[in-house]
Parts: structure tokens; C-alpha cells; sequence
């Protein structure tokens, strides 16, 4: 601790010449309507954090209720199956769009993306202040849903049609839905604003010396997911109008002739399967944009704390473009279920098989990162570790999936939920924690405390795997997902003591994330002072001080020399050389 | 914000060439444009779809709907030469002249609007809506119909409001409010356009926000940028005009 907290050798000459462009005054103007990215980035951190535990209260009534479903809370009461469908889908809709899509993106990508190419800004500061507000503004009409008449709506977070497209076919499907459809289309604008703004700042803001080949891979990863939003944000905006229109101007785009309580609706001609196209091309690209940054991170800090280059840099930045591109030609694999026809099932079967290629590509290089490493096991290294385990844990069962004789059955089971936890939603949260431990300190100023940061990560780890590892065994023996209650019905009797344990698990992995809020805070306030460059580490962020002043490198622009992981380079005084050292012979 | 325009307009060196040699804004609208192909893509692609499973698509467009639809294509086309002239004439720095050939865009453009306007008018009078039409039982004609050129339509209108800021800046907004209220009153009240209308308070408000927070002069960047939109909502009638309505002539 003595080491990396208050000083030492790795303190850096550009903390002396802070100066220059001092920041905006005022407390409006530098804290709530700023334009610089660093304060964007931790607005929205905290939006996300938040989010994360609104999205998680909901998963624990959702476990609650599982195992005791007549139990009367208090406040929320005793819950009703459409009240339990509801909490599903703002569970899952806030979780994916609030704490996945926005925290790693939008926080983390926000505040360390321009430092590490070396740039004073973001190209746009202007819209990178108007994304976060509006996806502030999105994130309260969201919430909003769960206080008008009939409460939050039923339709899970793919809003599939029918249900979603007709007012009359549950409580929360009258105002609710309109909100939450609302909100999502307010959120693809603000997510437009901001991967127009990375990939600009990508392409125009790279300091002398920072080729393409020269960024850190967690720039690759935030560059790339710009481009994934980018592309995809823009069709669930049009699926959202047509869906708002479905709804309350009477067309048809994704209704055909239906009978909804008794009654014959107005509805013709039109096919649920059109959303479904429409959402999943935009649904899929969403998992790799949740994904990508937490790839980046982990291969950073896999890096930093192993003490070695990582493996195959190349090979990992071609592995993310190929993740990126194949992510746009799979999205049928999610309709296996719609009766598509089997040559259009192979085809989409295929091209998901191939997504394997390059992520096994990238989890061999972050295995031959570790090999013969001297590793530190600090926090960020623990869980960026925990994030490859997850990674392969959850992503082994990808390839079932992926079949369309295999999802057939599995399809409407625990298995897929199962499947998608683990990866997209457990996995891309260790990426979170990663990034939060290693970037605190540059941050805030100040270290997080390890023990609390262990502690954390180990029932986390073991926590989530409680959670999540079950399902796939419930999916198999045939527990369908989605339904409220389970307990009467006799062929999952014998999967009720299962369930119960995986509620105590949440029980506990719920608890333990008060170890990390009461960790952050109290850390932020009293935590040990930290130092420039407290993990030893070589890409730009480093060089700077610590927290970086209002333009990132007080008035200078630094001169990049070298490649992102520079570590036990022979020769060097140290055994890292940053990349803005005079240059070495090092590679790229 | 004057470090990061600094950067843009990089003197020192300090900086890696940028791509193609681009200034930041050209690079942001080109991707606003590759987003914004996407949500016309989806909406052309639910168009297809709609149309393709539903054999009994009516055919209703007669020469006069055509002629209008023909002239109002001319009109885009013309806008999008008096726009070139304009960058042209921005890239010599001919003040006048950009502003000029601006107005002419705008005036195409609203031209289009226009008439535009007035064939939804017809439409609706034939009791045309976004769930039914006289001429079939096919709901979804409306609805494609009124989606695709009710977003074209809004886009059109931005680009003119957007290509007004350019040209007049502050002098715009005065302009943009007596068209707001001459639309306001001239539109019978149970007129869709009675509200649309109401998209030319909204644009005034949103540039009046502009031009006082960053009042400056729009140089020949400014007026290309600006171009590259305009060319793009022109780009976009080419393929909605033979699906929607070449498509479904009288035959």
C-alpha cells in the first residue's frame, strides 16, 4: 500500500505544470450542466449506479416471490403475476439500458477515452453534455412507468407484439408501455449523441504518436461499440415509433387479426415477426455493445497486473472488429422459436457458431497474457480475472444456444436465462467493478480499500455463480422461464429446494454489494491520497495528474512514443515503459 | 470547448493527421447520416415487409397524384443543385451568393413541403388514415404511407429551418415565427398540419438557443456540412418515391 498510495518513483513531470484553461466556475456550470467529459463521465457513472440498484431491488422481489409466493411484503404488498411480469421487464429493460449500455459506454468510455488517446476533450462537448441529460431524462420516464394507472408493463424488455402493441391486453400495458417505449426511444437519441461523439473523437482527437495500432484496447473496445451503437440505436428508434403508432393510431405494422380478452380488435395485416427483426437487429449488436468495453478493460488489466504485453495485440483488436461485424448477421438466432425457415435457421445457426472464433481467439490471448506472468493480485486484477471465467462460463453455453434442434427446447427455459446472466449480465458487471477499482484512483484522487475490494469480488464471484450456474440445470429439466408461479405445479416439485438456494445466493450477493458502495464512498471521502501512476501502468491516463485537471494534461498535448503494454521490456530503467517515454526500439 | 476547437484546428502538430484529412463536424454529420440511413432503412424495410404480405396492396396513385409527386421530386433535385452552387460559392467566399443560393434551397425545399402538405390533405379527405383506406382492406397502406413521407416530411423541414440558420442567422428566426403563425391560421383547425405546424415553434426556439449561446459566423465548413444533410433528405425521397408511389399507380 505504501508503495502505490502518496508518491513514490512512478510520479510523472507533467504534474507540475498543471495549469492553464482553469475550468468553468460556478457549481452549475462545472457539476451539473458541464461540458467536460471527466464530469459527464462520473454523471454517468453515478446514473448507472443508481440504476443498477433499482434493477436489482426488482430482481430480489423477483426471487422473493418465487420460492414464497404468497408472502406479504411490506410496501409492495403481496405480488400478482402481472405485477411479478412487470418487475421483469424493468428489471431487465433498466439493466440493460441503464446499467450495461450506460455505465461501461457512457461513464468509464466517457471520462478515459479522450485521456488515453490524449486529447483535451471530447470533438463534441456540447452533445456529449445533452446525451447524458437525455439519457437522464429517459432513465426518469422509465421510472415513471411504475407510477401511472396500471403500473409498469408486462412485455419483458424485447417488448414483443402482440402484447406490447395492443392497450388492452394487461394493466401495464395502457400508459406504462407508452412510457417505457418513450423512454426507450429517448435513449437510442442520447446514445446516438454519444457514439457519434466517440467514434469523432476516435478518428480526429489522437495525440502525435497515438496511431491506430499504438491505442489501448480498451479505446478499441469503446471506438468499436460507438459503432455498434451507432448503427443499431438508429432501428430500434424506428421500431419504437411504429410501435407507439401500433398503439395509439391504430396500425398494424406488427398486429395481425386478433381476438384480445373476448374482443375482436381493429388490428390487420401486419407481423409480430417484423418487430422482431426490427428489435433483434438492434437487441443483438446491444449485447456486444454491453460486452466490448468490458473486454477492453480486461484486457488492460490483465496486462498491467501480469507485468507482460498482452498477448497478440493485433489479434485482439482484429477479434473485436470481427465480434463487431458478425454481431449484425445473427440476430435471427433469436427467433429460432418463430417458425422461420430452416434454411434461414442454418444460416443465422452458422454465422453465430462463428462469433466462437474470435472469442476464443480473445480468451487465449487473455490466458497467454497470464502465462508466466508476476502476477498482482490486486482488486481490479481479481475481477477483470473473474470477468474471463464468467466470459467462458457463460459463453460455453453459446454455442447450445446457437442450434436450432438444441434451442428449440431449451428456448422458453432457465437455461437461456442462465446463459444470457452470465455473460451479458454478470460478466459485463465484472468489467464494471474492474474499471471502477482500477480508474478510482484517478478518479477521485484516492485509493479503494483492498481488503473491503477482496472481500467484495470473492462473494460476488462465488455468488453470482450460485445464481446463475442452476439454471441451466433447471432449464434442462424443463422450468419454463417468465412464469410467476411455480411452487403448485407437481413434474418442478422437485426443483423447488434448487430455486431456494439460488434465492439465499442472491441473498448474499445482494449483501455484499453494500461492501462495495460503503467501499466507494467511504473511499471517495477518506480513502489514502493516491498517486499519478499507482498501478504502474503505461498508457496516457497515468502520465497525468491525479484527478486529471479541467483540460486532461494542463495546456499541453503529450507526444505518444510507444505502444499501449509495454511491460518487462528488457533494458528499460523500470519494467514498464509509458507510452509517452522517449521511445525504447519497442515494438509497433 | 476552445481547446477542443483548437485541437480541431490542429497548427501544431500536436495531433495525428485525422482521417481523410476531415474537420470533426463533417466527420459527426457523416455519422448522424449512417445512423439515420439505418432508421429509414427500418422503416423501408417495414414497409416491404407490409407490402410483400399483403398481396392486396392498392394501387390508388392517379397522373395527378404522380404529376405532383413528379414535380415535387424536381423540386429536390433542384434544391440539391442551388446547394452545390451554394458550397461552391462558400468554398470562393462569396457571401452573397452563399446566401442566395441558400434561399433557394429553402425555397425548393418548403416548396416541397407545400405541396407535400397538400397531398395528405387530399388523401385524408379521400378518408385515407393510418389504419384504413377506401380503395382496399388493407390497413397498412396508410400506415406505411404516412410514416415514411411524415418522416421525410419532418426531415425536409429541419434541413430548411437548419439551412435558414445558416444563411440569415438571427434574422431567420423573426421569419421562422411569421411562418409558424401564418401556418397557424391559414390551416383549418382540424388539419394535421393545424399541429405539425407547430414543429416551426419548436425549430425557432431550439435556434434562437443556438444563435444566442454561440452567436458566430457560419463559415464555408459550416455551409458544406449543412449540404451534406440536405443532400441526404434529397437522397432519401429517390428511394421513397418509386416504392411509395411510382409503385402504386393506377393501372
Amino acid at each position: 500500500m505504501d508503495r502505490r498510495a502518496g508518491g513514490g518513483e512512478t510520479i510523472m513531470a507533467t504534474s507540475e505544470v498543471v495549469h492553464a484553461h482553469a475550468g468553468p466556475q460556478g457549481f452549475i456550470r462545472k457539476y451539473i450542466f458541464s461540458l467536460d467529459h471527466k464530469v459527464i463521465g462520473i454523471q454517468y457513472f453515478f446514473l448507472a449506479l443508481t440504476a443498477v440498484w433499482v434493477g436489482m431491488f426488482l430482481s430480489l422481489l423477483m426471487r422473493i416471490h418465487l420460492i414464497w409466493p404468497q408472502v406479504n411484503l411490506p410496501i409492495v404488498g403481496h405480488i400478482q403475476p402481472e405485477t411479478y411480469l412487470s418487475l421483469l421487464t424493468m428489471h431487465g429493460t433498466i439493466m440493460v439500458f441503464f446499467v450495461l449500455t450506460t455505465a461501461p459506454q457512457g461513464g468509464f468510455g466517457n471520462y478515459f477515452l479522450p485521456i488515453q488517446i490524449g486529447a483535451p476533450d471530447m470533438a463534441f462537448p456540447v452533445l456529449n453534455m445533452l446525451s447524458f441529460w437525455t439519457t437522464f431524462v429517459a432513465f426518469v420516464v422509465m421510472l415513471a412507468a411504475f407510477f401511472v394507472t396500471g403500473g409498469a408493463p408486462l412485455h419483458g424488455w424485447t417488448g414483443y407484439p402482440p402484447l406490447s402493441a395492443v392497450q388492452s391486453t394487461g394493466p401495464g400495458e395502457g400508459l406504462g408501455a407508452d412510457l417505457w417505449i418513450t423512454s426507450i426511444a429517448i435513449f437510442c437519441a442520447a446514445s446516438l449523441m454519444g457514439a457519434l461523439n466517440f467514434i469523432t473523437t476516435t478518428l480526429d482527437l489522437r495525440a502525435k504518436g497515438m496511431t491506430l495500432m499504438r491505442m489501448p484496447l480498451t479505446v478499441w473496445s469503446w471506438f468499436i461499440t460507438a459503432i455498434l451503437g451507432l448503427l443499431a440505436f438508429g432501428v430500434l428508434l424506428s421500431a419504437g415509433i411504429l410501435l407507439l403508432m401500433d398503439r395509439n393510431l391504430g396500425t398494424s405494422f406488427f398486429v395481425p387479426v386478433i381476438v384480445v380478452n373476448g374482443q375482436l380488435m381493429g388490428h390487420k395485416g401486419g407481423s409480430p415477426l417484423l418487430w422482431q427483426h426490427l428489435f433483434w437487429f438492434f437487441g443483438h449488436p446491444e449485447v456486444y455493445i454491453a460486452i466490448l468495453p468490458g473486454m477492453g478493460v480486461t484486457s488492460q488489466i490483465l496486462s498491467t497486473f501480469a507485468r507482460k504485453p498482452i498477448f497478440g495485440y493485433r489479434a485482439m483488436v482484429y477479434a473485436m472488429l470481427g465480434i463487431g461485424f458478425l454481431g449484425f448477421m445473427v440476430w435471427g438466432h433469436h427467433m429460432f422459436m418463430s417458425g422461420m425457415s430452416p434454411y434461414s435457421a442454418f444460416a443465422f445457426s452458422l454465422l453465430t457458431m462463428a462469433i466462437g472464433v474470435p472469442s476464443a481467439i480473445k480468451t487465449f490471448n487473455w490466458l497467454g497474457t497470464l502465462y508466466k506472468g508476476r502476477i498482482r493480485f490486486y482488486t481490479p486484477m481479481l475481477f477483470a480475472v473473474g470477468f474471463v471465467s464468467l466470459f467462458v462460463s457463460g459463453g460455453l453455453s453459446g454455442p447450445f444456444l446457437a442450434q436450432p434442434t438444441l434451442d428449440i427446447p431449451l428456448h422458453d427455459t432457465y437455461f437461456v436465462v442462465g446463459h444470457f446472466h452470465l455473460i451479458m449480465g454478470v460478466a459485463a458487471i465484472f468489467g464494471i467493478f474492474a474499471a471502477t477499482y482500477y480508474w478510482f484512483p484517478k478518479m477521485f484522487g484516492r485509493m479503494m480499500n483492498e481488503g473491503l475490494g477482496k472481500a467484495h469480488f470473492w462473494l460476488t464471484f462465488i455468488g453470482t455463480y450460485a445464481i446463475f450456474m442452476p439454471m441451466h440445470y433447471l432449464g434442462m429439466a424443463g422450468h419454463p422461464r417468465r412464469y410467476s408461479q411455480l411452487t403448485e405445479v407437481a413434474y418442478l416439485h422437485n426443483l423447488i429446494p434448487l430455486q431456494t438456494f439460488m434465492t439465499y445466493a442472491a441473498f448474499i450477493t445482494i449483501g455484499a454489494q453494500f461492501i462495495f458502495v460503503i467501499n466507494l464512498f467511504w473511499s471517495m471521502l477518506k480513502g489514502p491520497k493516491a498517486a499519478d501512476n499507482p498501478w504502474d501502468a503505461t498508457t496516457v491516463e497515468w502520465t497525468t495528474a491525479t484527478p486529471p485537471p479541467h483540460d486532461n494534461f494542463g495546456g499541453q498535448t503529450p507526444v505518444i512514443h510507444n505502444g499501449p503494454y509495454e511491460y518487462g521490456v528488457p533494458g528499460a530503467a523500470r519494467d514498464f515503459v509509458m507510452q509517452t517515454d522517449p521511445a525504447v526500439g519497442a515494438a509497433h | 470547448m476552445a481547446t477542443v476547437q483548437h485541437a480541431v484546428h490542429d497548427t501544431h502538430g500536436a495531433f495525428e493527421p485525422s482521417l481523410f484529412g476531415t474537420y470533426s463536424k463533417k466527420v459527426g454529420m457523416w455519422l448522424f447520416l449512417a445512423s439515420d440511413s439505418l432508421t429509414f432503412g427500418a422503416l423501408l424495410f417495414a414497409y416491404s415487409y407490409g407490402r410483400i404480405s399483403n398481396p392486396a396492396w392498392p394501387t390508388p396513385f392517379g397522373k395527378e397524384s404522380i404529376a405532383n409527386a413528379t414535380i415535387m421530386t424536381a423540386c429536390l433535385l433542384s434544391s440539391s443543385l442551388t446547394m452545390v452552387l451554394a458550397v461552391m460559392a462558400a468554398n470562393r467566399g462569396d457571401k452573397p451568393w452563399v446566401r442566395n443560393w441558400l434561399l433557394a434551397t429553402m425555397f425548393f425545399g418548403a416548396a416541397f413541403t407545400v405541396l407535400h402538405a397538400q397531398e395528405w390533405t387530399r388523401l385524408i379527405a379521400d378518408k385515407m388514415t393510418p389504419s384504413g383506406n377506401p380503395w382496399s382492406a388493407v390497413p397498412l397502406f396508410g400506415g406505411t404511407f404516412f410514416t415514411l413521407t411524415g418522416m421525410h416530411m419532418l426531415h425536409v423541414t429541419i434541413g430548411v429551418i437548419y439551412l435558414g440558420v445558416i444563411a440569415l442567422r438571427k434574422k431567420f428566426l423573426p421569419v421562422l415565427l411569421v411562418l409558424w403563425a401564418l401556418g397557424f391560421f391559414l390551416t383549418p383547425a382540424d388539419s394535421v398540419f393545424h399541429y405539425g405546424i407547430h414543429v416551426l415553434l419548436v425549430g425557432a426556439v431550439i435556434s434562437a438557443i443556438v444563435l444566442f449561446l454561440k452567436p458566430k459566423d457560419y463559415d464555408a465548413n459550416d455551409v458544406e456540412v449543412s449540404g451534406l444533410y440536405w443532400h441526404f433528405v434529397d437522397l432519401v425521397w429517390m428511394f421513397i418515391f418509386p416504392l411509395v408511389y411510382l409503385m402504386s399507380t393506377k393501372v
